[in-house]
């Protein structure tokens, strides 16, 4: 590192000055039909420009779809009868070092991986009920859907 | 997750058993990736791992798919069509792709270069097309001067394009504002060397 700790310290805390809360990883963009937040056991409904958290689960309804942009510039988005769960996302605006997973249980989603996949392959994970995606970039359509027995 | 589906095995045996007739177990999922070519034809890269077993994606359209435990797929390829088909919504709510924008500035000074003036009205109508627009400005600068000094003056260039938006009917609180001095040159130079290239903003538009 050309700068040392102190150098890469200073940027980090000008960077981070007036940035959204550390809480909010990303943004809803895009709602179509029903679409919820599912924070905290609570359900809430998802409106254009509301702030996402570690450990919300996005999920639509039979008629809905939604889109997030993601503090990485990653775009996220889900069609019908789906859910989402952002299960971790840090992210270092200054490095673009980062982890971000997130968890497909049901339904379809489209997905542009960001800044995260691009500084380090294998540092986004997504996570279906069956398998595990290592994205190394960039753009992928995934469908998981439970077949009735 | 596990008994459940071992109860259902069983059953499913049972069935078979009494029906005499030996059909294959039913699929107990249906999953599939798509890698997709990017907007400017390239395509990245997937690793699908399921059941300790893993297959990499690494052309347009190619596919992964699971049916049954055990059992990680190739898919074949699909069309763009049959892709734009069977994920119309999820496509559909996309939202629109990060722009990024470059102005110039100059010397010494927090005065846009007469290119660079030019290019705002862009910036705005950038900004005009994303729901919810988040607005993150970085100013930097050149070599020349101290590293506090170059602080100083990369914010203020990075503060005079948020005026400018503001001026234009942008609410203030979707821009954020940063400046990284001389740390982050684009064009790597050495100390006190002047470089115009350098004295500059970034915008991004999300």
């Amino acid at each position: 590192m050309r700068y040392g700790f102190w150098g890469l310290a200073a940027v980090a805390l000008l960077v981070t000055a007036g940035f959204a809360s550390a809480d909010e990883v990303g943004r809803v963009k895009v709602v179509k039909g029903a679409v919820t937040i599912e924070r905290a056991g609570s359900s809430l409904p998802a409106t254009v420009g509301m702030k996402l958290q570690e450990g919300d689960v996005i999920a639509t309804g039979r008629d809905g779809s939604a889109g997030v942009t993601f503090n990485d510039d990653s775009l996220l988005s889900i069609g019908p009868d789906s859910a989402l769960a952002i299960d971790r996302f840090a992210f270092d605006t200054t490095t673009h070092a980062g982890r971000f997973d997130t968890s497909l249980r049901r339904g379809t989603l489209s997905a542009v991986s960001g800044k995260i996949a691009k500084q380090s392959p294998d540092a986004m994970k997504v996570r279906t009920p069956s398998t595990i995606l290592g994205v190394r970039g960039t753009e992928f359509v995934v469908r998981a859907v439970p077949v009735a027995p | 997750m596990r008994p459940a589906l071992v109860g259902l095995a069983l059953l499913a045996a049972v069935g078979c058993a009494k029906a005499v007739q030996v059909s294959p177990a039913p699929p107990m999922r249906d999953e599939l990736i798509v890698l997709l070519p990017g907007p400017d034809g390239s395509t990245g890269a997937l690793t699908v791992t399921h059941d300790g077993q893993q297959r990499t994606l690494d052309a347009p359209y190619a596919t992964a798919r699971v049916q049954q435990q055990g059992a990680l797929e190739d898919g074949g390829r699909l069309t763009a069509d049959e892709v734009r088909q069977r994920f119309a919504p999820a496509l559909g709510a996309q939202p629109p792709r990060p722009v990024k924008f470059v102005l110039y500035f100059l010397d010494n000074s927090d005065e846009f270069t007469a290119a660079s003036k030019l290019e705002i009205p862009k910036i705005f109508s950038e900004i005009s097309g994303h729901p919810a627009p988040e607005i993150v400005v970085v100013g930097h600068t050149d070599r020349v001067g101290s590293l506090t000094y170059n602080d100083a003056l990369s914010l203020r260039r990075a503060e005079r394009v948020r005026a400018g938006l503001v001026q234009m009917g942008i609410p203030r609180e979707q821009i954020s504002v940063a400046g990284r001095g001389e740390r982050e040159p684009l064009v790597a130079t050495e100390d006190e060397v002047a470089e115009p290239r350098n004295r500059r903003v970034e915008i991004t538009v999300r």
